[in-house]
């Protein structure tokens, strides 16, 4: 299942938020991550999440530092602020309002509208 | 060098044209692509194979920039990615009429002489001005960028309506202040102007308005170089015309010296817009040259006057001294910020700063208490209203600035707040200019 890109962009900053707040993070194993507990439903171009980081640290919820990790190689590495911390929480309350308000709705749906058994 | 190393070499070139991707962008995005190219040889991939998929999992380079350019808008005043890079016919277009507007400036600014008007009185300057800023006007509004509508139009129209019913229907008394207050106020209110029409109309913008003050300190720096060349021309043809007697060289003048000032305002709009990418570096030099400059000459006479006081022989030169250095301070400011990365961490230059905006603060403080007893002692007059206006818009601006710039190095405000506040603040001193020019001259009466 292809998840349609508006819906990939809205929830692309609390899914970022969330991650980060597993601990600090680079860019590339924070896609992976993205990639793992979506189950490779959402489809990024992976150059777009830079600019999404990087808006995040312009609004102060995340901070940014280049670092060397022994025998590794330099790399921006991400972590969560405890602004960025109340943003995802107020994020996660907004997608609770959302998530109740469809489901309220769901099942008054006529059956042609639900999903076919086994998926489509 | 192995396949990978150069295609990697290439791809940075490709990458890095866009200006809206900074240098460290490139290098994490590369990074990152290095990682991806690493998994995938895991797999069993060869280098180019690898690197293919890598750079197309990416994403294209046009997507990823216009991408950036949204969230880096500051790095992309150059427009060369929101619009593509201009054609040579286009720029040729464009510099015509650049020139046939400056050429238009430099009449408008004889009519009145030709007309039998004398330029002795304070008002007469003021028509100049009201005659000359409409070409720059038309020629910041039709720019590529600004693409203003007939109603952009007609607001831009409307300060130069108000500002010349202000300066030309009042019966101006003899030696007026408010006269000569209109008239150095008047700039200020028209450049408004100037600044809706760089915006496009869209001056509610934070980034729009940051254009305009980069646009009108790039104007000052060019304007200021083409006065330089100016006065080089005026003293060769003092020099080459003095044989052929007083007459024929003061008509030369006469024509020379308005219409060369008032066509080089058009000229240094046009080499800002033709010229970005130079002044565009001068910008960072000339305010870490000269912000520790006025810092220091701020913060000396600060603690000047704080220890001996301005009460005693405190008149109106050294008030208007004042009001320039303040002005000059915030202007350096501006500036300043409005070539400085949203995200970056407080440095050196930025304490510079601090300094010459606390010390402009206890300046202004202690000239707007002197002002106030003067005001209490001896009653109100045009210039000391004027003064006292100006002084207290300045401290409000000031005062936020410092409280900012302090949160700002204390890592407890982001980069971007003392910008924001400042293009924030921009309207306040429009709208003080323009009480100056159109409520006071009436309030006392056109003295």
């Amino acid at each position: 299942m292809r998840i349609d890109k508006d819906l990939v962009a809205a929830s692309a900053s609390p899914l970022v938020l969330a991650i980060l707040c597993e601990g600090e993070t680079y860019g590339y194993a924070l896609l992976q991550r993205v990639r793992e507990v979506s189950g490779g439903d959402m489809e990024w171009a992976d150059g777009m999440l830079y600019p999404l980081l990087h808006r995040l640290e312009r609004q102060r919820w995340v901070t940014a530092d280049w670092r060397t990790p022994p025998g590794g190689r330099r790399r921006k590495y991400y972590a969560i602020t405890p602004e960025g911390r109340a943003a995802l929480a107020e994020q996660r309350r907004q997608w609770g309002a959302v998530v109740r308000a469809l489901e309220g709705v769901w099942p008054s749906l006529p059956s042609a509208a639900l999903p076919a058994p086994g998926g489509a | 060098m192995d396949v990978l190393e150069q295609r990697l070499a290439e791809w940075r070139t490709h990458v890095g044209r866009s200006p809206a991707v900074a240098g460290v962008d490139v290098e994490e995005l590369e990074s990152h692509l290095r990682d991806q190219v690493e998994d995938l040889r895991r797999v069993g991939l060869d280098d180019d194979e690898a690197f293919l998929v890598a750079v197309r999992r990416l994403g294209a380079v046009d997507g990823l920039s216009a991408e950036y350019a949204r969230e880096h808008g500051d790095r992309l005043w150059k427009q060369l990615v929101l619009a593509p890079p201009a054609e040579d016919r286009r720029s040729r277009g464009r510099l015509r009429q650049a020139l046939l507007l400056a050429v238009g400036a430099g009449l408008a600014v004889q009519v009145p002489r030709l007309l039998g008007a004398g330029v002795e009185r304070p008002a007469d300057l003021g028509l100049l001005v009201l005659l000359v800023l409409p070409f720059l006007v038309v020629l910041v509004g039709t720019r590529a960028g600004a693409a203003l509508g007939p109603r952009g139009w007609l607001v831009a129209a409307v300060p130069f309506v108000v500002g010349a019913v202000a300066v030309l229907a009042p019966p101006w008394a003899e030696g007026s202040s408010t006269e000569v207050l209109v008239v150095l106020h008047l700039p200020v209110l028209l450049w408004a102007a100037v600044g809706h029409a760089h915006a496009g109309g869209r001056w509610r913008s934070h980034e729009a308005r940051m254009d305009v003050v980069r646009f009108t300190g790039e104007w000052v720096v060019y304007y200021a170089l083409v006065a330089l060349g100016g006065g080089v021309v005026v003293g060769l043809t003092v020099l080459l015309l003095q044989p052929a007697g007083e007459p024929v060289l003061e008509q030369v003048l006469l024509w020379l010296v308005p219409s060369g000032a008032a066509g080089a305002v058009v000229v240094a709009a046009w080499l800002v817009e033709a010229k970005q990418q130079v002044v565009e570096n001068m910008a960072p030099v000339l305010t870490a040259v000269f912000t520790p400059l006025v810092a220091l000459v701020l913060a000396a006479s600060a603690v000047v006057y704080a220890t001996t006081g301005l009460a005693a022989d405190f008149d109106r030169d050294l008030l208007l001294g004042f009001d320039l250095l303040l002005l000059v301070v915030l202007g350096l400011v501006l500036y300043a910020l409005s070539a400085q990365e949203p995200t970056r961490r407080p440095g050196v230059m930025d304490r510079v700063q601090l300094v010459a905006v606390v010390s402009a603060l206890v300046l202004d403080a202690l000239v707007l208490a002197s002002l106030l007893g003067r005001l209490g002692e001896l009653g109100p007059t045009p210039n000391r209203v004027a003064a006292l206006g100006l002084n207290a818009v300045l401290l409000v601006d000031l005062v936020v600035a410092a409280v900012l710039a302090v949160r700002f190095l204390a890592g407890r405000a982001g980069a971007d707040r003392p910008a924001r506040w400042q293009t924030a603040y921009l309207p306040v001193l429009v709208v003080w200019a323009a009480v100056v020019v159109v409520v006071l001259p009436p309030v006392f009466a056109f003295r």
